[in-house]
Parts: C-alpha cells; structure tokens; sequence
C-alpha cells in the first residue's frame, strides 16, 4: 500500500529497463545479430574454421585443468573456513578474494615476470627448454589465478549457513570424516557447487585480458576462444568474430539460466523442508 | 594448525584443510604477487619514479581512475533504481531481467568488448543513433565508460537488493504516519539503511573497472594521453619489452586494489553490522 | 477526536478480511479491538491510520470523512508490535521524527522528543541508538515517537505482543494511568483478552472480520452475546443438548430455557468458575467424582466426572480446596451458577 505514485513508479520502471535494455540486451542482440548476420551456413562455416576449432580445443584443455584444480582448492578452502574458528580467518578470506580485485593484465605480468624469458625462473626454463610463457602452461597458470575465489566464494556463505550440527550429529552416529563429508555435507551444498563450477567455467574459458599477456597471440597454438575473437575482429572479420564470440556468449547464458534454475531449485526444496 | 583454532572442534580434517589452501593461495597467489613487488624494489626508487610520473602514464591514471568512478556513480543510481524496481514491483518477466543482471559476471569480457563497440560505433545501432544528435561515443573517454558501466553493472544491484528485500515495511508505514511524506521517507528512512550497501557495491564496480581490459580496450580507442587506459598502457611497455616499465605500472595498479579490498572489506562490515542491529 | 466507521469492508485475494464493520469511538476513549488473528482487527486499524484502503464503507475522524485523505495528514499516532524503530537514528532522533519532516526546528523539536521521553520515564536515554534498549524501553520509545507529533488518535498494534508476560502486565498498568492523565482517544488491537479487560473502557470482539459484540469488558465476560465471545474470552466448558420443555438436558445437568422452542439444538457455555463446589448436597442433586486435579496458583483446576462418560471443569479457589479437603477420588456435589446459551450448527 506505502509505494510511489504512479507517475513516479512509471518513470522508475523506464528508467531500470532503459539501463538493463541499453546495458545488458543491446550487446547481446548484437553478438548474436552479428553471428548471424551473413545467413546460417556462413555462422557454421566461420564455426568450422580449422584456426576456431583449435581455439575452441585449447579452450577446453584449459578448463580441463584449470576447473578440477580450482574445484578441489575451493571445498577444502570452505570447510576450512566455514565449519572451524581459527585466528587469521578474515585476512585468509582477503586473500582468497585478491584476484578479483587485480587488473587481469597485472594477473598476466606478475606470471611474465616469474617465468618469462626475462623472468626469476626464465634462464633456468630455458636452460632446460621448457616454455610456460607464450604457451599453453602459461595460459593455464593465468586462468587459475583469475578464477582461484569462485568455488570457495560459492561455498562458504553457504557451509556457514548451514551450520555444524548435521556433520557433528552424523559423527556421533559413528561416521567417519570422509564419508561424513559425502553423505551429510556435500548434498546440502550440491546447488551451491554446481552452480560455483559452472561459473568457475565460464570465467576459465572467457579470460581475456590475463591470458592475452602470457599467450603470445598464436594462431592455432595459444589461441584461445576469446584471443581469437579479438584477432578476428581485429582483422575486419565481424561476422567470423561474432560467430565464435557467440559460443562464449551462449555460454555465459546456460550460465544465468542455471543460476536462476537453481535459486528456483533451492527455494522450492526451503518451502517442501517448512511445510513439513 | 590446531593451535590456530580459537575453538576445539569434533569435526575432522581441519589442519589438512587449511594446510592444503594456504599452500595452493601461496603457490598462486601470494609467490606470483610477492614477485612484483620484489621486481619493483630491484628497479631502485628514481628510475620507479620516473617512469609512473611520466606524463603518459599520469594521463593513463587520470583517464582510469575518471572514467572508473564516473561509471561507479553511474551504476550506484541505476542500481538502485533497477534493485528498487526489482524489489518492489510486480511485472512480466521480472525473473528474466533478475537472471540477466549477473550477464557481465558471466559473458567474457572480450565479447562484451566487440558487441559494445559494434553498437556504439559510427554505424552501429545506438551509435548512429547518439551520432545523430551529435554525440560520439566509440573511442572516445565516454566509450570507456560505457564499457565500465557494463562491468560494474551486477555490483550495486546484488548489494542493495538483499538489504532491500529485508528492510522492515513497518518502518516506511512509521514514517508516513508521523506524516513524512515519501521522499522524506526515502531520504531519512530508507536511504539511511541503504548506505553501506551502495558504497560497498560503489568500491566494487570501481576496482572492478580499475582493472578492466577486455572490453575497454576494443571501444577505447586508446589514443596515448586521450584514451589509454593504464592496463593497456602495461600491455604497451610489454610489447616495447619494457619490463621494467610495465612493472612499475602494474605495481601502483596492485597498490590501488590492494587499498580498494581493504575499503570493501571494511564497508562489508560495516553494512553487515548495519543489518544485524 | 471522535471516530466513527461505517460498513467497512476489505478484501485480500478474494478473502474478506473486514466485513461490513461499524462502530465508533467518542473522544477520550480507550476501545479494544479483540479477537484471534486473521480475525481482521490489525486491518482495522490499519484502514483507520490509511496504511490499508478500504474497499468500500466510511471512515469519519471528528465527523470528517478521512477515506480519502492520505496517511499524513490524518494526524494519528500508530504503535507497531515490533515497534519499528528507525534503528540508524538516536532514540532522541526517533522521537523527533514526526515533528522534524514538517519543518519544525531542531532546538523545538529536540525540547519537544525530550519532554516527551520524560512523559514515558526514559529521560537521560535520547543519546543511546535503539539496539541499546531493551524491548519494554523500545516499545515505549514507540510511544513516545507517536505521541510527539500531538496526533488526535492513538492506535496501537499489539504494542505489546513481543514482550514477555511480566513486562506485559507492567506496561499495560502503565499505559492505562497515561491515558487517564493525558485523555487521548486510544484504539486498542489485541488477542489477549486480559490485556483487552484490564485496560478498555470499551471492547470490540472480532472474529472473521466482523464484530461479534461490542459492550464494556464486565458485559463481554458475564454476558457474552455470541458462543465465539463466550468461547474465546475466558476458560468455558461447552456442552451441546436439544431443548425439551424448556430445558436442556445433559447428564446429570439441567439447564432453563425459555428463548429456545423445543427441538432446537443449543450449545451450553459455562465458566468452570461459575461451577460451585462443595462435599455436602447442599440442595445440589448433581454428584461426581474429582478425576484429576491441577495447581493453578490462586485456584485449582478439577475434572469432575458425572458418570456415563460425562465431565467437566470446574475452578475453585485454593484456600476452598484445602478446607474442604478435595482430592483425587472425592465425591462432590455441583451447581452450575451461571450458564450460557446458544443456538448451534454445530455437532456434539
């Protein structure tokens, strides 16, 4: 009943759809008009493109890596931090969120500056010639630090909520702490982690600017999905940049959608948990 | 490890738990990070001088810096005001625009970069429509706007819709009846209980846009004094294998999201301790 | 002020929540709105402050329609249950609300919210921010926060729904010696009847959104007009019989009735203090046997049973019970001294 006016509640609306239509659809529709803008059998070929399809393969090795890796750092972050009460805990979870706040492209240098040619390691890497800078191991190194937070982010909130007394009362019972940890802890976070997984993997196989500094930009070799964008658009390949830009962007919806899947998931097993 | 607890605990696995993070955080995080600094100590105090007081890279500061919380302030209004929206009304595909909001979490940046660009330039769908009025947006500082305003977009909305979901009806309804009338309610009342929200999610659309590159630097247009933004300039000095220089840079860029985290440490605090009371 | 309400009626979701409600309150009256919740009593009110809009009907404040004036400008003081204090101002701050958002200055403002917090025993508190308070002292800064603006009515939701049972009763013999002293025009919504007889001058039984009886609190105890005020208001033992002959037959118990044709089935409402007890006949036909007894502190609670699967409960005050040396297994006679009847649906 206590709200605006109407004519006040009419501008508010044009206001927030103006800003979401402006920011969030237009760019959208773009990429997506863009892939499409030279008719479908163009969009599969520009997908086909031998240089794409090597983009989209190093791609997925990264996220092979990278994804399990992070995944593993990101349930033992949480239960560290989210059923035990130690000292340092704050500082711990600053600098667990560090990457998100460092410029992608100090990410990319700090990596340069470790195991580039110029590098600490660098004279020693190339005595035994091995090559992380300008090669995929760099782009791996880079993709892990950018999304190191996202699991653990995902999960703490959510273990802290949860509370110890389930894992405390299945101990009790005479379980073990693994499979306490199986049955008890990890279907009460199941949401949580998928979705912390599914993002951590759109963050891995869209990473920019990190990777952009420790790839060398080759064709074929350490190109990855989005470096390959950028190379196409570069040259004046709009169709071909939109077309491979779309997969990323496609996606990054799959992404949203199952967010808002399992936000709908979890509220409707809170309401079946009350009503009974 | 288990002398850290504050409390003894029956669960298992704690001195694993955290030995194993604090190893990977060191091994990712905290060597590469350190590496920096001790690159930078190695340059010696004049030449780090000289090189970030460049005039170049003060512009590049300014013009990062400017156009950083420019789109922040932008974000705080139209967060709010879409988080209000959000909250408070009822209309079809609410659900859809709630679940688009977190796109720039989840869209890379480089796409992000080119479809901005695309619609923003000359020919473009929103650009030729701002050109027809006389304003020119593609490769200019206001492109690096936009594109910051992108990025920082999910922040001021997702910290102020929670606080806003909670806030207590009976307050707004005490507010009336001693006869305020709704913009008094909203300025003595509501935006009272909103502050800390909107400058936490103020700190961090603008370390977000400190940092940013991907989709900056295809609408920037990056013209050095004009429209270099300081990530681009880092990727400059690395191409001139100027390691030193770039080093430098990256370093006070560190320093700033080093001062920016602990800023929205503190705010989250601070907005949490707001909602407990 | 003076209050009066005419066929007020209010949906939510194709529910009434009022329906067709009258009434009015004179000026300088403290009037209870009682009942069970969802009975619609808070939306009362709230039609009455122009948080809620009613569907149809008429509000009149001074003989003033106020249904379409907005919330501030109907100048009434409401008190919410969980108090609704702005938390990020000082109580003093709080205090000073309504007057501040009308142009009123600070040096006024400020003298008038600490006058006021003297009124309500809190003075030297204005400094501390609400969290400090405890909850007796936040409702009262409630208070004091509607008072100040000098509303001409006072409405109050379950002012004292959140605290605990002590601090009930002390506030309540408080807020009653500040009418008496500053003679405000007070609406009162409640589900504790204690609460509804100790403080009313006038209350107003509401049960499905509408009102079942309206009459002073000694009529709403003794002479209950509906089953649901009798039920509701106080402990009752409920009987269900036929009328035969003018009268009702139940067990052992004869009840008259004289305002019911025969054949007519009625409930028997009785309070077990209106159950006299004793171990002698004493002209008493009625004899059972104490099933159980409980400890109630002032009295004590007996199951009487009369026989052939009847019982009932009956209250009897402790010193009675001791002289008369009850206990489990007794024989005692019964006299119902005051009894209730009504026509109803309802089955045995």
């Amino acid at each position: 009943m206590i709200t605006e006016s109407a004519p006040v509640r009419r501008i508010l609306m044009t206001l927030a759809f103006g800003f979401v239509g402006l920011f969030l659809i237009v760019p959208l529709v773009t990429v997506f008009g863009g892939a499409l803008q030279g008719g479908f059998p163009l969009f599969i070929k520009n997908i086909r493109d031998p240089y794409t399809r090597a983009a989209i393969l190093l791609t997925l090795q990264t996220a092979a890596v990278v994804v399990p890796l992070n995944l593993l750092f990101g349930v033992t972050a949480a239960w560290a931090i989210a059923k035990f009460d130690f000292f340092g805990k704050r500082t711990l979870m600053t600098l667990i969120d560090l990457p998100f706040t460092v410029s992608p492209i100090v990410s990319g240098l700090i990596f340069v500056l470790l195991f580039g040619a110029q590098g600490i390691f660098g004279p020693w890497l190339m005595r035994h010639d091995i090559k992380i800078i300008f090669a995929v191991p760099g782009i791996i190194l880079a993709t892990i630090f950018i999304t190191f937070p996202y699991v653990a982010r995902e999960l703490i909130p959510l273990m802290q909520a949860q509370g110890n007394d389930q894992e405390e009362a299945a101990l009790t019972l005479g379980s073990g702490g693994w499979r306490t940890f199986f049955l008890v802890t990890l279907p009460n976070i199941r949401w949580g982690l998928v979705y912390g997984v599914i993002l951590l993997n759109a963050r891995a196989m869209g990473e920019f600017g990190a990777v952009s500094v420790v790839s060398g930009h080759i064709r074929g070799l350490t190109n990855t999905i989005p470096l390959h964008v950028e190379i196409l658009y570069n040259e004046y390949n709009l169709v071909g940049a939109f077309s491979v830009a779309s997969i990323l962007a496609f996606l990054a919806i799959a992404t949203l959608v199952t967010k808002m899947l399992i936000k709908w998931k979890t509220r409707q097993e809170m309401i079946l948990e009350e009503a009974s | 490890m288990k002398l850290l607890l504050k409390q003894k605990s029956v669960l298992p696995g704690f001195g694993p738990a955290l030995g194993f993070t604090l190893f990977y955080l060191t091994i990712i995080v905290l060597i590469p990070i350190s590496m920096l600094f001790l690159k930078t100590a190695t340059l010696g105090w004049s030449s780090f001088w000289e090189t970030v007081s460049s005039p170049r890279v003060i512009a590049s500061f300014g013009l990062s810096f400017g156009t950083s919380f420019t789109a922040a302030l932008i974000n705080v209004i139209f967060g709010l005001i879409v988080a209000w929206v959000l909250v408070r009304y009822r209309f079809p595909g609410k659900k859809i625009i709630d679940m688009l909001i977190d796109l720039p979490f989840a869209l890379p940046t480089a796409v992000a970069g080119i479809a901005l660009t695309t619609a923003f330039s000359e020919r473009g769908l929103l650009g030729s429509l701002l050109g027809s009025i006389g304003i020119k947006t593609a490769f200019t500082p206001l492109g690096i706007i936009i594109a910051l305003t992108f990025i920082g977009l999910p922040f001021v909305v997702r910290a102020v819709q929670p606080v806003l979901e909670d806030l207590d009806k009976e307050m707004e309804e005490a507010a009336v009846c001693l006869g305020a009338r709704r913009w008094q309610t909203f300025v003595h009342v509501i935006l009272p209980i909103l502050f800390p929200a909107l400058m936490s999610g103020f700190a961090m659309a603008f370390a977000r846009a400190l940092g940013e590159y991907g989709s900056v630097v295809f609408i920037a247009g990056n013209i050095p004094m004009k429209s270099e933004i300081t990530p681009l300039l880092i990727i400059t000095k690395l191409e001139q294998y100027d390691y030193a220089g770039a080093t430098a840079i990256a370093t006070v860029m560190l320093i700033a999201s080093f001062a920016c985290l602990f800023i929205i440490n503190r705010l989250q605090w601070w907005s949490h301790h707001r909602q407990e009371a | 002020m003076s209050i009066r309400i005419e066929r007020l009626r209010k949906q939510f979701n194709g529910y009434s929540a009022i329906d067709n409600v009258s009434f009015s309150v004179s000026d300088g009256e403290f009037v209870t709105l009682l009942g069970p919740s969802g009975s619609g009593k808070s939306t009362v009110l709230r039609c009455i402050a122009g948080l809620e809009r009613p569907d149809s009907g008429g509000i009149e404040i001074d003989g003033e329609d106020v249904t379409r004036i907005p919330v501030q400008e109907r100048k009434v003081g409401f008190v919410f249950q969980h108090y609704a204090l702005f938390r990020h101002m000082t109580v003093l701050e709080n205090v000073g609300f309504g007057l501040r958002v009308r142009g009123v200055k600070r040096r006024e403002w400020e003298g008038k919210a600490k006058e006021l917090l003297e009124l309500v025993g809190l003075s030297g508190l204005g400094g501390r921010m609400p969290s400090q308070l405890s909850g007796g002292q936040r409702q009262r800064v409630a208070l004091a926060r509607a008072l100040a603006a000098e509303p001409g009515l006072l409405l109050l939701d379950e002012p004292f729904g959140a605290l605990d049972a002590r601090l009930r009763r002390e506030l309540r013999t408080w807020l009653r010696k500040l009418h008496d002293r500053i003679k405000l025009t007070t609406l009162l919504v409640t589900h504790d009847q204690d609460e509804a007889l100790e403080l009313s001058d006038r209350v107003l039984v509401m049960n499905r959104g509408r009102i079942e009886q309206d009459a002073k609190p000694q009529a709403i105890f003794d002479k209950p007009s509906t089953e649901f005020v009798a039920a509701f208001v106080g402990e009752t033992n409920r009987l269900v019989g036929v009328v035969h002959n003018d009268e009702v037959q139940w067990g052992p118990l004869k009840f008259g009735s004289y305002s019911f044709s025969d054949g007519t089935r009625v409930a028997i409402l009785f309070r077990p203090t209106d159950v006299y007890v004793s171990s002698q006949p004493e002209g008493s036909e009625v004899s059972g046997v104490i099933k159980t007894i409980q400890f109630l502190g002032a009295t004590e609670s007996m199951e009487i049973d009369l026989g052939k699967g009847f019982s009932i409960t009956a209250h009897v005050p402790k010193g009675v019970a001791e002289q008369s040396g009850f206990t489990q297994g007794k024989k005692v006679y019964i006299t119902v001294t005051r009894s209730h009847l009504f026509f109803s649906l309802g089955s045995a």
